[in-house]
């Protein structure tokens, strides 16, 4: 793998380690199985990228890009907790809907950013080279969201809502509005999914209606992954391995496909997905000595 | 204070299953008084608590506590008046929380939660003093998960979390029915030091006829959804768990055939 390849990887999995996050907040802290992530990451890539070619501040187009997935968010929240729809089913209606909206909002199928002012353009040209920069801006912004959910998770709010995840008649009962932590939990996960689809856009110059298509089973994977390497020990630790999961995933995954010898090519990439995260829920099983 | 008026709950109204549960329940508890609740398989024990809890929203008749109507109020929105300790110790704590987490989170029942970390260092020595009260030596497993304790360890620290933040009424709901005797009795102990020292107002929904008498200022035998007995003061200290169960022969109509573990 060229270095080139490989910083590629590190950058694009630490584009994914929003999804990542975003994806622990829903399955694992209010245990949500929720699929809208599919359409919310495209959706903010698509709302960053076309405010961005309006012209408008890439920040402010990134955050904007953010409500909309917050907003996507607690779309699947009412389906489910407003008119009771089955959680997986609400977040897949939306995801469908998503995807039309998508297209709305971008007005074709695929929107280029080329020659366009991005986050990220102000660190270009500071004597680094691209392929530096691009991680090192997007894994400070990792870091900030990692703390950012942690302080989160382990104030009186946050822990109000891994109680409603983890024994939400118990939360209830401790006078936690388990409704109002799902409204809120969706939007937070949604909003950190869109703003990696905003990243995912500003990094590699397009907005792309298909770029959602498997966004939940990478963002699993990177949880699943940072859980076999760091165990359950704590939220702090939990967040760290969905970056470190992440980007593992995208390094195992370059990996793969370069090396000659297996003969694998770039459509190979949800076979190889598949096995990866099979092998991640696998391993820590056989591990215990248990059967798999 | 405590008051339920003319309590009526019918559950599946209208359809084939339609089952009165309570039928017109008045019950006033004064305050500090420790009320024992006993009663047969769907007499309406559970029924009574989660009217007072807001899990069952009576279909007529009011519920006040102390000087609020909460008839209408859901189970969150009157968590600051009530206290609660279920049967099943898993479903009162969180199993995937820490001691301390649980502790954290009952300390703010009924309250508004910001951003403030939930463990500071002045709860944290809070907490851990308040499970030291409990001689179990939790208090040096903190930062342990909840799951990690026994059923008895965790109905103890559920006895802690409910008085952390003050309440009207301790519910308390067949909390030693799942324990061991040793332990039952641990907690049935604990149960009368808590409500005692900290004067509260509790009812106890209890299988045993022994714990009914032998805890608190009076006691209450449901039957089919109605108040059938109602004893405190003199009368109660000479009742005999012998005349629980005449009593309870003679309501039934001799049937207490599945009810065995009535009568201990």
């Amino acid at each position: 793998m060229s270095q080139i390849a490989f910083w590629g990887a590190v950058e694009l999995g630490l584009v994914y380690a929003f999804v990542a996050i975003g994806v622990f907040l829903a399955f694992r802290v209010l245990d949500f199985p929720d699929l809208t992530v599919d359409g919310s990451f495209p959706l903010g890539a698509a709302v960053a990228a076309v405010l961005i070619i309006a012209g408008v501040n890439p920040w402010l187009a990134s955050g904007v890009a953010m409500v909309a997935g917050a907003a996507a968010g607690i779309v699947t929240a009412i389906l489910n907790v407003r008119f009771r729809i089955l959680n997986l089913l609400a977040s897949i209606l939306t995801m469908i809907a998503l995807f039309s909206v998508n297209l709305r909002v971008m007005g074709k199928p695929n929107v280029a950013l080329i020659n366009a002012d991005t986050m990220l353009s102000p660190f270009y040209g500071l004597g680094l080279r691209d392929f530096y920069v691009r991680p090192l801006f997007v894994g400070i912004l990792a870091i900030i969201a990692v703390i950012a959910v942690w302080r989160f998770l382990e104030s009186d709010a946050g822990l109000a809502m891994r109680a409603t995840g983890a024994n939400a008649r118990m939360a209830r009962a401790q006078g936690v509005d388990t409704n109002r932590q799902i409204y809120l939990g969706m939007a937070i996960s949604n909003a950190l999914v869109a703003l990696g689809g905003a990243l995912f856009a500003q990094t590699n110059g397009f907005a792309d209606v298909t770029s959602g298509v498997g966004t939940i089973v990478v963002g699993l994977a990177a949880v699943i992954i940072g859980e076999t390497l760091l165990g359950s020990r704590g939220i702090l630790i939990a967040l760290i391995g969905c970056v470190l999961g992440s980007i593992l995933y995208r390094i195992a995954i370059q990996l793969a496909l370069s090396t000659d010898m297996l003969g694998l090519q770039a459509s190979d990439l949800n076979l190889v997905t598949a096995v990866l995260v099979t092998v991640a829920l696998v391993l820590p099983r056989l591990r215990r000595g248990g059967a798999a | 204070m405590i008051k339920l008026d003319n309590i009526q709950v019918i559950f599946g109204k209208g359809t084939p299953l339609q089952k009165q549960a309570l039928n017109g329940i008045n019950l006033t508890i004064e305050e500090g008084t420790f009320v024992t609740v006993i009663g047969s398989n769907g007499a309406g024990k559970s029924t009574v608590l989660g009217v007072l809890a807001g899990d069952v929203i009576p279909t007529a008749g009011t519920v006040t506590i102390g000087s609020t109507d909460v008839t209408r109020k859901g189970t969150a929105a009157r968590a600051g008046l009530v206290a609660r300790v279920f049967q099943d110790p898993l479903a009162g704590s969180c199993g995937a929380l820490s001691i301390e987490e649980n502790l954290a989170l009952a300390a703010r029942r009924g309250e508004s939660r910001g951003l403030t970390p939930a463990l500071g260092p002045k709860r944290r020595e809070h907490f851990r003093e308040r499970i030291a009260e409990l001689n179990l030596g939790l208090e040096n497993r903190m930062k342990d998960r909840m799951d990690l304790l026994s059923g008895g360890q965790r109905q103890a620290v559920s006895l802690v979390m409910a008085t952390l933040a003050g309440s009207e009424v301790l519910l308390l709901d067949e909390h030693t029915a799942a324990l061991d005797p040793g332990m039952a009795e641990f907690i049935m102990n604990l149960t009368q030091k808590i409500v005692f020292d900290r004067k509260l107002t509790a009812l106890m929904v209890t299988h045993s006829m022994r714990q009914a008498l032998d805890f608190g200022h009076r006691t209450i035998m449901l039957h089919a959804g109605e108040v059938v007995l109602d004893v405190s003061g003199d009368s109660r200290k000479t009742l005999q768990v012998e005349d629980l169960i005449a009593m309870f022969r003679r309501i039934r109509g001799q049937t207490l055939d599945d009810d065995a573990l009535l009568i201990g």
